[in-house]
This record gives structure tokens, sequence and C-alpha cells, in this order.
């Protein structure tokens, strides 16, 4: 470890940038939260708290915000009871299989967000083929435009952000336990209820974190597919800032008070994210 | 074994192929519709390769692929290099107020990304532009959205570089000093060439990252005003009426290209062991 002054000469340019263009940007936010809307879209430059008022006001963000809580807690719920399996089950293949199976898991995640969700936009619609599919059953589903669409598409959104941290402490697992388990007459249920599950809980922990944060402040998915009957926190942002009728500092305020629900919860996990090594 | 066992395993067995089918079914439909003939984008009208053609003589479609690339190649170039500098500065060197900067330095991963696009709208129209206006300059919308680029790739840049260095042998740094090669030496010719395949990594990621951009884009540009990448170029067309198929074909060959860069970090990977 040198300590010299090239040190902070390499990083000044990036630090610099960072400052300008994020720092700079977010402490702007937060004043214009504290400042008033006149009318005609101008802004006053007070101190006030009437926006965070507004904000908290039933009128404006408990639909949205409600919204944007079940939601988030209904992804982490769907993406854990299809993402647990399936972790144990690639984690279990012998390891030529793997990152294979891995790959398969990460591969449309790292294609386009929006794409991905305008492709539910086709298979969600009143005439597409998930609605084909269930109809000789008897059923009608209006997905499309209703939180259950809502959530497929965030579930597939975030799903590999739950198999991840899930396989990455799966696969470290010491199976012998679980040997151990049935050696003393354990049953399958038993060793994984009492071995298998609680030596995975940082896996469980991270991916809860890591699909319950983003999902709080999403936007695309509930505007495409919820055709703007299914208001998140995203939403009401949005529109705030880029809707028909704006308020900038209203919207600051929205944004601050995400930005804060998010940090409160990276602070309380911070631990457990740096354990499951999604932290350096 | 047990009853419950064998119909654990099952349930687990079905459960994988449920995911596969689920994660694969949405591309392969959006692939499959991108080959249909007619003029709504959500009716099939049979095999064809119309769309495609009618996508490539699209001026529109030009014009955003257009923007598109040349935001991610101007943001990756500025990102690749900040975010390398940054990486070596917080894993090589010890200096005050380095856990401050460290913070800065993951703060666009870790807040919301429609936190930080807000941000840069307010930045932009409350700070920047005018502030420019005052000494008669004008800001046009391609280098905001490139500023915004840039803070992100960078961000990603050093976390890749970052993880490298940790894992790099520093004895072959410390020989060069030891030899009386100075530092800014020891960094060309030294650090710099082992740390090249990291480096290009994170290039990639912020190419990518930079491709598919929604956010960034559309709030420092006030909602696309005057200014559409790919990915504007396909939610400001979805939420139209009547959808024309167009939109199919280009998000059709936004997946396309993200594939390739895909194979082409892969292939890299191999290549650099």
């Amino acid at each position: 470890m040198r300590s010299n002054a090239l040190g902070p000469k390499l990083l000044l340019p990036g630090l610099l940038w960072l400052l300008v263009f994020v720092v700079l940007p977010l402490l702007i936010m937060v004043s214009i939260s504290f400042a008033r809307r006149l009318p005609g879209g101008l802004i006053e430059w007070t101190f006030t708290l009437e926006n965070y008022a507004r904000a908290l006001d039933a009128l404006y963000l408990v639909g949205p915000v409600a919204n944007s809580l079940w939601l988030a807690a209904l992804t982490t719920v769907g993406c854990f009871v299809l993402g647990y399996p399936l972790a144990y089950y690639i984690a279990r293949r012998p390891p030529r299989w793997r990152a294979l199976l891995l790959f398969l898991v990460v591969l449309p995640f790292l294609t386009n967000f929006l794409v991905r969700i305008y492709a539910w936009f086709i298979l969600l619609r009143p005439e597409g083929w998930i609605a084909a599919l269930v109809k000789p059953f008897g059923v009608e589903m209006a997905l499309l435009g209703s939180p259950w669409g809502v959530l497929i598409g965030l579930v597939y959104g975030y799903l590999p952000f739950m198999v991840l941290p899930l396989y990455a402490t799966l696969e470290k697992l010491d199976f012998t336990l679980v040997e151990a388990a049935h050696d003393l007459g354990a049953t399958r249920w038993q060793s994984f209820w009492r071995v298998i599950f609680p030596l995975s809980r940082p896996g469980v922990i991270a991916g809860a974190i890591l699909v319950f944060i983003p999902v709080l402040g999403e936007f695309l998915a509930p505007k495409l597919l919820g055709g703007g009957k299914v208001p998140m926190i995203g939403i009401t942002i949005e529109e705030q800032f880029l809707g028909r009728v704006q308020n900038w500092p209203l919207g600051a305020a929205m944004a601050v008070g995400l930005m804060l629900l998010v940090s409160l919860v990276l602070v309380r996990y911070f631990k457990q994210l740096k354990e499951a090594r999604w932290v350096s | 074994m047990r009853k419950l066992d064998r119909w654990i395993d099952l349930c687990i067995k079905i459960d994988a192929i449920f995911v596969y089918l689920f994660l694969y079914l949405p591309i392969f439909v959006l692939v499959l519709y991108s080959f249909s003939a007619g003029r709504y984008a959500l009716v099939w009208g049979g095999f064809s390769l119309e769309t495609y053609q009618k996508v490539l003589r699209d001026p529109e479609v030009a014009q955003a692929l257009g923007n598109s690339v040349a935001v991610a190649l101007s943001a990756t170039l500025v990102a690749t290099v900040l975010g390398t500098l940054l990486a070596i500065a917080l894993e090589r060197y010890r200096f005050r107020g380095q856990t401050l900067v460290e913070s800065v330095s993951y703060l666009p991963i870790l807040i919301p990304e429609i936190v930080m696009a807000v941000g840069l709208l307010l930045f932009f129209a409350q700070f920047f532009r005018p502030a420019l206006g005052l000494v008669g300059l004008e800001l046009g919308p391609f280098p905001s959205v490139m500023a915004g680029h840039v803070a992100f790739g960078l961000s990603y840049v050093m976390v890749v570089v970052r993880a490298r260095l940790q894992h790099m042998d520093r004895s072959l740094e410390e020989a060069a000093l030891d030899l009386g090669a100075r530092p800014w030496q020891v960094f060309y010719r030294v650090t710099l060439p082992m740390l090249a395949p990291a480096i290009l990594s994170g290039a990639l990621l912020a190419f990518t990252l930079s491709l598919d951009d929604f956010y960034i884009t559309y709030f420092s540009t006030a909602g696309g005003t005057g200014f559409q990448t790919l990915p504007l170029y396909i939610y400001f067309l979805q939420g139209r009426a009547g959808i024309p198929p167009q939109v199919n074909a280009v998000a059709a060959l936004m997946l396309l290209v993200s594939l390739s860069l895909i194979a082409l970090s892969l292939w890299m990977q191999r290549r650099g062991g």
C-alpha cells in the first residue's frame, strides 16, 4: 500500500464527474423539495415542509405508496417461491452443468428491460397467448391493466436478482451436513427446514433486498403493464416532472422520500449484503 | 426413499422447467411477432420479413439508432478512463477522505435509477442550462444525456476493475518500483497491461448499460424532447393506440445486439484466461 500524491490525482477526474453529475443534482433535488411551486411552474426558493406534508397526504400518495410496498413484497415472495427450488436444483447438478444452467437464468436479464416488459405486453393483452391459454377453462383474465399483470412483469424482471445470491450460498453449502441429518433419521423435509434453509439465510436476505429495493422505484413495468390503473411511486414521481400537471418541488420531495426509504433498507441490511458478497 | 421426499424432488424439477419456460417464452413470442406481416404489432398476419424491411428504411429508427450508438460510444470511452483511474486510486492508495470518495463512487449503483434521473432533470433545467445561458452558451440534449451515462457507467467500470485489482499480484508492481521505475511508469508499463481484460469487460458493461438505459435519457431530456434513443422510441410507440409493427422488429434487433455483446464479452473472457 503506497501513500503518495498519485492516488488523489488519479481519482480526481472521476470524482469530479460524480460530484457534478450525481451529488450536485441530488443536492439540488433536496433543496427543491423544500421550495415552493408558483403558478406557471416557476419555483420560489424558500424553506417549507409543505411538499413533504402533501407527499404524505392521503390524496396524493397512499395509493402509490401502498401499491409499491405490497407489489414489492409480493414480487419478492414470488421470486423466492420460483427461485429457491431453481437455485437448489442448479446447486445440486454436476459442476459442468451448473455454469450453463445459471447462465440461462441470467441471459434474458442481460437484455433490455423495456424490451422484455414490452414482450409481456404482447403476451398479457386480452387477445394474447395467456388469455387464450386459460380460456378453455372458462377463465376470463384481464391481466393487462391489473396489478397481477404488473406483478408478473416484475417477477420476470427481477428473478435473477433472487436466484444469484441464493445459488451463491447454496453452492457453498456443505451437503455432508445434510447427509449426516439423513443418517440420523431426518426426512428430506426436516433436513431442508432444519439444516439447508437456515444455512442459506444470507442468500435469502440478500436476494430479498436486491428484489425489493429496485421494485420500489419501478416505473416501466407499472406504466406498460398497468395501463395507468396501477399507480406506483415511480409513476407518481414521473407525473410530477413530465405529466400534464407538473409540480417539481412535490416530485422532488417524493424522490427524496424514496431515496430515504431505500437508504433505510440498505443501512439496516448492509452487513447481510456484505456477507453474501454483494457489496465489496 | 419416502413418498414425501419423491414428491419434493418432483416439485423442484417441475419448478425448474417452469422457470426456464417462463424466462424464454416472452423472448420467443417477441421474436416470432417481429416476423409477422400486417399493419399492427399485436395481430399475427403470417410470416414475413416486411417489418424488417420497413425498419431499415425508417428514418426515425435510423435517427434513434444513431443517437443510441453515439451516446453509448462516447459515454463508454469517458466512463472507462475515469472508472479505471478511480478503481486504481481506491484500491492501490490510501488517502484522507477515502471512505467518503468510496461512498460517492457507489452512489449511482445504490440509489434508485429514477431518483438519479430526477436529480439530473432538475440539475440541467434549474442549474446547468441557466448557468451556461449566462455566458451565452446553449446545451443540447446529447451532452446532457451523455453526462448521465458517463456517471453511472464509470461506477460500474470502477467495480469491475477494482475486483480484478483485488486479486492481482502486487509483487510485479513493487518489483518495478524497487528497480527504480517512477510511479507513472509503473502505472503505464505494469498495472495497466495487467488490467486490460478487466477494463475491457468494464467497458462492455458500460456500453450495454448505456444502450439499455431508459430512465436517465428520458428524464434528462425532459421526456425525450428532441432526442430519442432506441428504448425511448419503443416506449413512445408502445403508448400509442395502434402500435406499429416496427416496434417488434426494433425490440427484436435490440435483443440481438445485447446477445452479441454478451457473446463478445464471453469470448474475450475466454481469451483473457
